[in-house]
């Protein structure tokens, strides 16, 4: 047990050094402004305190100059917080090209994590170091929240939507998962671990996975469970849209608006049908909220996901990187070479 | 009681003689009255919030979950900050010093609606016992913060009738804004125009603006909620079609200018010690006056800052950011102002002043830490941990409740007639100094380890800071529970005190100590300018209860 008495959580993701790196700059100012105003209280209490009963001091004009140098100053100072702070927030919510892809469920009071191959766990993720991970979490009750203090990283998990957090580990280690948004009796049990690996133990670990398939074969056998397939086909029988290549891709309603077909809305076309129908079909399908648990439901886009997707992304994953924001060249390097 | 003006003060009973017996308080009018009955209302709330604290302070001692269960502790915090705030910080400052003073710093005989004044303490008692008799009854644990769906679907604790309970008190601070704002309009002696009104009536009626506009969507946000939890309307759960993020919009619209209930308050009283304890003008009187309505309107437009990570639209999180950093200014141009007012003033260390020091201390470290939440990348890690439980007790505890002790001192001779002693007094504002940053500072450090707040049970790593954060506690209701006991004590044995024992310049101190009902003999004529200290009277001090000082203006240049 570590006995000693740190003031920083230890860096383990790439925005760890960018977020200490703002915290420093505020500490820095606050520690100014708090010694300033700590030494100028004294040094005039001192020096003016009350030398007699009877003493009456001579007013002094207010000095229009020091009003707007303490408004402006201060302000200035502030404005550079709101574009450093803001434009942070911008590159670290923006999950880069290419990222792994998990999923994960929040519930009173457990986190469950499902990887693309089928691997499956509770209260404990495994994750490359190097590499970046996307997570897609649903809540199956209550708000919760998905906190790696070490990576930085905290992002609500509601019910009722997808959220997505993204973070790529630099150092293998076994690092505080928590739930940060209170959520009922157990909220401080609802912990675990992130255990970022070494990429070659990564892939030892998930191919020792007593996996029963992947992701997609789940999804693909509640579709046919639920006689998904009987609507949703290619051939002309079809009274849903198919949905073979359609995830990422622009989907024109019936009101006449145009929408991308992501997880969310995946999600919402399956417990909502009608709030986003699509051009050209009748409102026939019926609800699948509490019919198919989140977990399901996360299991059904992966496999929707997995019907081929529309070539133009699949060609944008090698050149990642670069354009996004959310990884300079100097965060990446650590990233191992994948064997 | 006689209209006729009455020559001598010390013929006129003080509003405490005037009358006796229980039914003279409990049917009473007179805004000195009421605000003493506000007092011992809002003192035993605070102990009862101060118990809770204990207890949680206790639990934490320990990284395991040992001295109570899970739903004890939950129903503690939830206890603690909704007493706290609804019970004790909102009608704190307001309610006693704000009812007390209000009318006999503008020279009025009383508030605008006396019967009202009356009626907004018997709500505030209704829904205080009504929100104690549903703790009795199954407890609370959703926090003071209400979040859905917990609340409306998951919690099995009595949401429906807490929820009642601040919807009814909701009305009493409803009503003390919209007494405080007809009268400060409406009841100001003649000649004092608004730039000669004390800054305290400034905060005062910008923290009015705030409770007559911000309170009732708080009752709105409550009445959705019980209604959801009641009849399952789907308003905030999606397992109903309902958002629960809309929840958090609609709470946030009132909780957060809310804070700024709790410390525009206490501004205003640091203003008034301030100037009083170093005898100088204030500093930048208008830029002070007008920071309060400048916190009092960019405080409406912020909420959002409490959902950066709630998906909340990017851009939308933007918004609140820079408005966030905007209202940050106003109240950095107060302390600036407050620390230029020491300049070649006649600075004494009394009691109050001892306040008014740590206030500035606590509020500037307070302040600039809510720059750090304020900043959305950086939010994202501290938010919902013990940075921000460290950062709102820097505002609440080490802000409004050392404001309102400080304005409890500086006004205790005028409230009782009666002297407080004083080395004691110091000596307890000291202890509470001691004991709040040692309380409180380590939790700042807690939390950006990563230790989310409303934990239970924590790893062992935080052990030794909340072991601080304890001891730290410890001393501090140590601090609380000494000037309990000097101000009850000095009731009775306390000196008398002088009409005016600080020398201070406000129309309160005018009148004698303790005033009689109806404040002032004859109406004040005001023809200076506010905190006139250069050419203020000497011998104020000495004389006892009620010398000389009538409600006639001593003559003036």
């Amino acid at each position: 047990m570590d006995r000693t008495l740190p003031f920083f959580p230890e860096q383990a993701s790439t925005a760890a050094g960018r977020v200490d790196a703002l915290y420093y700059f505020l500490i820095a100012v606050s520690a100014f402004f708090t010694l300033l105003i700590a030494v100028l209280l004294v040094y005039f209490a001192v020096k003016y305190r009350r030398r007699s009963e009877s003493e009456r001091p001579q007013p002094v004009a207010g000095s229009l100059k020091l009003e707007i140098a303490w408004t402006v100053i201060p302000l200035a100072i502030s404005m550079v917080m709101f574009f450093w702070g803001a434009s942070l927030f911008f590159a670290l919510s923006r999950p880069p090209e290419g990222a792994i892809e998990i999923y994960a469920v929040g519930k009173q009071w457990m986190w469950k994590f499902q990887h693309v191959d089928g691997q499956s766990e509770i209260n404990e993720l495994h994750v490359p170091v190097g590499r970046p991970v996307r997570l897609t979490m649903a809540s199956e009750d209550v708000i919760h929240s998905f906190f790696v203090p070490a990576f930085r990283t905290k992002t609500d998990v509601l019910p009722g939507r997808l959220s997505t957090a993204w973070f790529e580990a630099t150092r293998p280690g076994r690092y505080h998962l928590f739930c940060a948004e209170y959520c009922g009796t157990k909220h401080s049990g609802m912990i675990g671990w992130i255990v970022a690996m070494d990429p070659v133990e990564y892939q030892t670990w998930l191919g020792g996975g007593a996996a029963t398939g992947s992701l997609a074969d789940a999804g693909q056998k509640l579709f046919q469970q639920h006689a998904c397939n009987t609507c949703h086909r290619p051939d002309s029988l079809a009274r849903g849209p198919n949905l073979e290549g359609l995830f990422g891709k622009p989907v024109r309603l019936a009101s006449g608006q145009t929408v991308t077909a992501d997880e969310s809305y995946l999600r919402e076309s399956i417990v909502a049908p009608n709030a986003k129908l699509v051009e050209g079909f009748q409102p026939l399908m019926p609800t699948y909220q509490g019919l198919i648990s989140e977990e399901g439901i996360l299991q059904l886009i992966a496999y929707i996901k997995s019907l081929g997707q529309p070539p133009a992304t699949q060609q944008q994953v090698p050149a990642s990187g670069a354009p996004s924001p959310g990884r300079t060249p100097a965060t990446s390097a650590p990233g191992r070479a994948t064997p | 009681m006689s209209a006729v003006p009455v020559p001598r003060a010390a013929e006129v009973p003080d509003y405490l003689n005037a009358r006796y017996g229980v039914k003279s308080w409990l049917l009473t009018r007179d805004h000195k009255r009421i605000a003493l009955l506000y007092l011992a209302s809002v003192t035993v709330f605070f102990f009862l919030g101060g118990a809770f604290a204990v207890l949680i302070r206790l639990e934490l001692v320990t990284p395991a979950g040992d001295l109570v269960q899970s739903e004890t502790y939950n129903k503690l915090f939830t206890m603690h900050g909704v007493i706290m705030i609804f019970f004790f910080l909102i009608p704190s400052i307001p309610a006693v010093l704000g009812n007390f003073l209000v009318p006999l710093m503008i020279g009025a005989k009383d508030l605008a609606f006396p019967r009202l004044n009356l009626l907004s303490w018997y709500i505030f008692v209704a829904g205080g016992i009504f929100t104690l008799w549903s703790v009795v009854h199954g407890g609370l644990d959703t926090g003071w913060t209400f979040y859905t769906p917990y609340s409306t679907t998951y919690s099995n604790t009595a949401v429906i009738t807490a929820g009642i309970g601040i919807f009814v008190t909701g009305f009493s601070s409803i009503l003390t804004g919209l007494n405080f704002i007809v009268t400060i309009h409406r009841m100001r002696a003649p000649g004092l125009t608004w730039f000669r009104l004390p800054l305290f009536i400034w905060s005062h009626y910008a923290t009015s603006l705030i409770m007559v506009l911000g309170t009732p969507v708080l009752a709105i946000t409550v009445l959705l909620l019980v209604a959801e939890r009641a009849f399952r309307l789907g308003i905030f759960d999606p397992a109903l079609g309902g958002d629960p993020v809309l929840f958090q919009h609609l709470f946030w619209f009132y909780s957060h200018p809310a804070v700024y209930i709790m410390i525009l308050p206490a501004m205003g009283v640091i203003s008034e010690l301030v100037t009083a304890f170093s005898r100088k003008n204030i500093f930048g009187y208008r830029f002070v006056a007008y920071a309060s309505v400048g916190i009092a309107v960019l405080g409406f437009f912020v909420w959002g800052h409490h959902m950066f990570v709630s998906g909340q639209s990017v851009y939308a999180g933007m918004i609140f950011s820079i408005l966030s950093f905007l209202v940050a200014v106003p109240s950095a141009v107060k302390v600036f102002n407050w620390t230029a007012t020491l300049y070649k003033g006649s600075v004494s260390f009394q009691t109050p002043m001892l306040y008014t020091f740590g206030f500035i201390g606590l509020f500037t470290i307070g302040g600039l830490t809510g720059l750090f939440l304020a900043s959305m990348g950086l939010d994202v890690h501290v938010h919902d941990t013990y940075f921000i439980v460290a950062h709102f007790h820097y505002i609440m505890v080490g802000g409004a409740i050392m404001g309102y002790l400080g304005g409890i001192h500086y006004w205790w001779p005028k409230i009782s007639g009666k002297m407080y002693p004083e080395g004691l007094a110091r000596f307890a504002a000291l202890i509470l100094f001691v004991g709040f940053n040692l309380t409180f500072f380590p939790q700042f450090i807690l939390g950006y380890l990563g230790m989310p707040r409303r934990y239970h049970a924590y790893p062992d790593e935080f052990q030794v800071l909340n072991v601080m954060s304890s001891a730290g506690a410890s001393i501090l209701g140590v601090g609380y529970l000494i000037p309990m006991f000097y101000l009850a004590w000095s009731m009775r044995y306390g000196k008398d005190a002088p009409a005016n024992p600080w020398g201070a310049t406000g129309l309160e101190w005018r009148t004698p100590s303790p005033p009689p009902t109806e404040n002032f003999a004859e109406t004040p004529v005001v023809t200076w300018e506010p905190y006139h200290y250069s050419d203020a009277p000497v011998e104020v001090k000495g004389g006892g209860g009620s010398s000389d000082a009538t409600g006639e203006a001593p003559a003036r240049a």
